[in-house]
């Protein structure tokens, strides 16, 4: 379902650059096309020279540039430190062992975020049915590891469903189970681990279910994110159009980034990601869906290969009841902008400081 | 001269009985067995352990927090016997220091069993990699080598200049000494706002780690020390001084108390009012949704700890040097369980959605953990048998040629 939305492999490393087709639908477009004229140009040159680069790499004999590429990779800077030169050998490199690796082109786009774009999220709890289509459109578009041992297997949104009723009058009189503290008795409150959290290991005939309602999350792409300010190499960091990213070769696998975030929203790949070569999606972004290694650690960037170019997230394209809503929330005409206006709007655990720009809104 | 002293120094070391041999021959098994699952942890990945994206932190980060707190530890000797000028402590201030120097290597190693990519550890170094002054792990990794560098200067300073019979220089040297007391405590903070300063995880969210964790520190420590120097008096020719030891058991016993003290303050607080917070508590006592893999470790460190503090405040046991170092390993083990596991994995349950899961450590992780552990005892004995041998007197430059004795002699003298 996803593999027709995704773009053909060429899209946005093919001489002619992505943002010269018109953006399909996203708001970030709009900001986007306001850059000037000297910026475009200079950035569809690199693209296209890197490209080009990315082809002749495709002629050199395959073992020996896996090994000569993965030796540099060992040596490269921390992205952010790049030159423009660096980046574009870093890119290459990449482009190179991946080719070889899939068999077949492999593209790793280096955009930098545009000025004017701070991007945004905003999910209609009221609308979920827990179909979990973004959650499988996810893995397929960003290239998570889809083995079958336990650690293998890594899903970066979590669809929660709760119980519905837990607040029935038949329950209100019922007090809550012995075991949970000192009082007995008094206020009804069931116990903990089944109201503020849900169970996303759910398997029914159908969705929606009656009795259930459903909280997908994700990475909250915090302003203030808690992960990046224990990251003791600064491997992961917010991007200047909002997404928190990482170098994930430059990541030390030390996990502290998953001790600090309160969302649940990084993943560790306790080994080497399990990624078939015709299940791969060629079309990658350096901070984004490339595939990882093994003892990194990974999680959601707002699928920085399609939304540099304009285009949604995969999760959004696929959901099927619209729930989903993404846009620029520097624009007030961008759909983001607008729910943030109109509706009742929360976000999670906002007791904690986080600022996550990923919001919740109902009807 | 620094030459002839390291040799001197190994020299002495490498002479020993079948008993010793027998004993650096165990350890060396050990370490084999560990840098063998050292490297199937870097081929396979992690995923030959019993961590997972839920519980990511298990045995490794555990063993680790208690082993600074172990290194730490070794100011309960600096302190008495350069602040109070205590006798007997003075006479054996560098064992400690050889100890601290031992406990934070096995911390280096436990680093470099816990990353997922211990081969870009260079990325943290400065200048040929990026230091972040806001990451605890960094603070932490700075502390650590500073204490090391301290302890191994201090600690070798003394040693040469007993060899030397040249005395230190004390302008230089006594700073040194202040300076290593302050930054024994340092290194416990920075591990404890390591955990602590994450409100993700409500267990460890709260202000009391730091003086727990040190408090835990100075009775795991020098509980430790009592049955290093109580071993050393019986197989070595060196004496450690009754007021010593009993100094060192005063001090475990009340470090002890404080410690049981707080254990009991967060229970009574998180209990009282109950909230979702206490899970990763309740998990840990009483187990959570029909999971209990930690129970019954939580109560019997409890047990150890209670038992060890009233043998301890028994002054018939604490007096006996025969029975002291029954308590003392009570202690040990009941911290290493309670500030290790006990602390690390209820943490992570429930998960910060609320997933309840466990955490089983592998046959990989516990190789590597006794490895780890066995490493350290290697370099233990080797610093603290050349230590001795130079408070001894036997190491010692020019009084006598260095006997040149063969690798495997049978005996100390």
């Amino acid at each position: 379902m996803t593999r027709e939305a995704t773009p053909p492999a060429d899209a946005c490393g093919a001489p002619g650059p992505a943002d010269a087709v018109p953006p399909a639908s996203a708001d970030p477009s709009k900001a986007y096309r306001k850059r000037t004229r000297r910026e475009f140009l200079r950035s569809g040159g690199m693209l296209s020279l890197s490209s080009l680069m990315g082809t002749a790499a495709l002629m050199v004999p395959e073992g020996d540039a896996k090994a000569a590429t993965e030796w540099a990779e060992h040596f490269q800077k921390n992205y952010r430190l790049m030159t423009p030169q660096e980046k574009a050998e870093a890119r290459l490199r990449l482009e190179r062992r991946h080719s070889a690796e899939y068999g077949k082109k492999v593209t790793v786009d280096t955009t930098d975020a545009q000025p004017g774009v701070l991007m945004g999220y905003a999910l209609n709890v009221r609308k979920c049915i827990g179909c979990r289509r973004c959650v499988k459109a996810c893995v397929e578009e960003n290239n998570q590891s889809r083995g079958e041992r336990p650690g293998e297997r890594i899903e970066w949104i979590q669809v929660l469903r709760m119980e519905r009723g837990e607040f029935k009058r038949e329950k209100m009189d019922q007090g809550y189970p012995e075991g949970l503290g000192i009082q007995v008795g008094g206020n009804a409150y069931t116990p903990a681990g089944t109201v503020l959290e849900g169970q996303y290991h759910y398997a029914p005939e159908a969705v929606p279910e009656k009795d259930a309602t459903y909280m997908p999350i994700a990475c909250m792409q915090c302003e203030k994110p808690p992960c990046v300010k224990v990251c003791p190499v600064r491997t992961t960091y917010r991007e200047a159009d909002g997404p928190v990213v990482i170098d994930y070769n430059w990541c030390i696998g030390c996990r502290m980034c998953m001790g600090a975030c309160p969302y649940w929203a990084r993943r560790m790949n306790v080994t080497s990601p399990v990624l078939p070569k015709d299940q791969m999606n060629p079309v990658t972004h350096y901070l984004g869906n490339r595939p990882r290694m093994r003892g990194v650690v990974e999680k959601c960037h707002w699928c920085l290969q399609r939304t540099r170019h304009g285009r949604y997230p995969a999760c959004v394209e696929v959901c099927p009841v619209g729930a989903r809503k993404f846009g620029n929330l520097l624009d007030p005409d961008s759909e983001v902008s607008k729910v943030l206006e109109r509706k009742n709007v929360f976000r999670l655990k906002a007791e904690l400081n986080t600022f996550p720009k990923f919001f919740y809104f109902y009807d | 001269m620094p030459v002839r002293f390291a040799v001197d120094y190994l020299r002495y070391v490498l002479k020993g009985g079948a008993a010793f041999y027998a004993w650096m021959g165990v350890l060396a098994v050990l370490i084999a067995g560990m840098l063998y699952v050292y490297w199937l942890q870097n081929t396979e990945g992690l995923i030959v352990t019993g961590l997972t994206s839920q519980i990511h932190d298990g045995l490794y980060l555990a063993n680790l927090v208690f082993l600074v707190g172990v290194a730490a530890g070794a100011v309960t000797i600096v302190f008495p016997a350069y602040v109070y000028h205590h006798e007997g402590m003075h006479k054996v201030t560098v064992l400690g220091e050889m100890l601290a120097i031992s406990a934070v290597i096995m911390v280096m190693m436990f680093v470099f069993a816990h990353m997922g990519r211990p081969d870009r550890l260079w990325h943290m170094i400065p200048v040929i990699g990026i230091y972040s002054f806001s990451s605890m792990l960094g603070w932490d990794v700075l502390v650590l080598n500073g204490y090391l560098f301290l302890n191994v200067v201090v600690g070798f300073w003394f040693l040469y200049s007993k060899y030397t019979g040249v005395p230190v220089n004390r302008r230089v040297f006594m700073p040194l000494v202040y300076v290593s007391i302050v930054w024994a405590l340092s290194i416990h903070t920075v591990t404890a706002f390591l955990l602590a300063v994450n409100p993700a995880r409500p267990m460890w969210f709260h202000s009391m780690m730091p003086i727990r964790f040190i408090a835990t520190a100075f009775a795991a420590g020098p509980a430790l020390i009592v049955v290093a120097f109580l071993l050393i008096r019986r197989t070595t020719r060196f004496w450690i001084d009754d007021s010593a030891i009993r100094l060192l058991a005063t001090i475990v016993t009340w470090c002890l108390g404080i410690a049981l003290f707080l254990t009991l303050s967060e229970i009574v607080i998180e209990f009282y009012s109950r909230t979702e917070h206490a899970n990763g508590l309740y998990y840990l006592m009483f187990g959570l949704h029909g999971l209990t893999g930690l129970v019954p470790w939580f109560w019997s460190a409890v047990v150890l700890m209670v038992a060890a503090f009233v043998l301890l405040l028994t002054p018939a046991v604490r007096a006996d040097v025969k029975r002291l170092p029954i308590p003392c390993l009570m202690a040990f083990a009941g911290i290493w369980i309670e500030k290790g596991m006990g602390l690390i994995v209820p943490g992570f349950i429930p998960s910060p959605i609320g997933e309840v899961t466990e955490y089983h450590p592998t046959f990989v992780e516990v190789l590597m953990t006794l490895g780890i552990w066995a490493f350290g005892f290697f370099i233990l004995t080797i610093l603290l048998k050349g230590a001795i041998g130079v408070l001894l007197g036997e190491v010692r430059s020019g009084a006598h040629p260095a006997p040149a004795a063969p690798i495997a002699a049978p005996a100390v003298h």
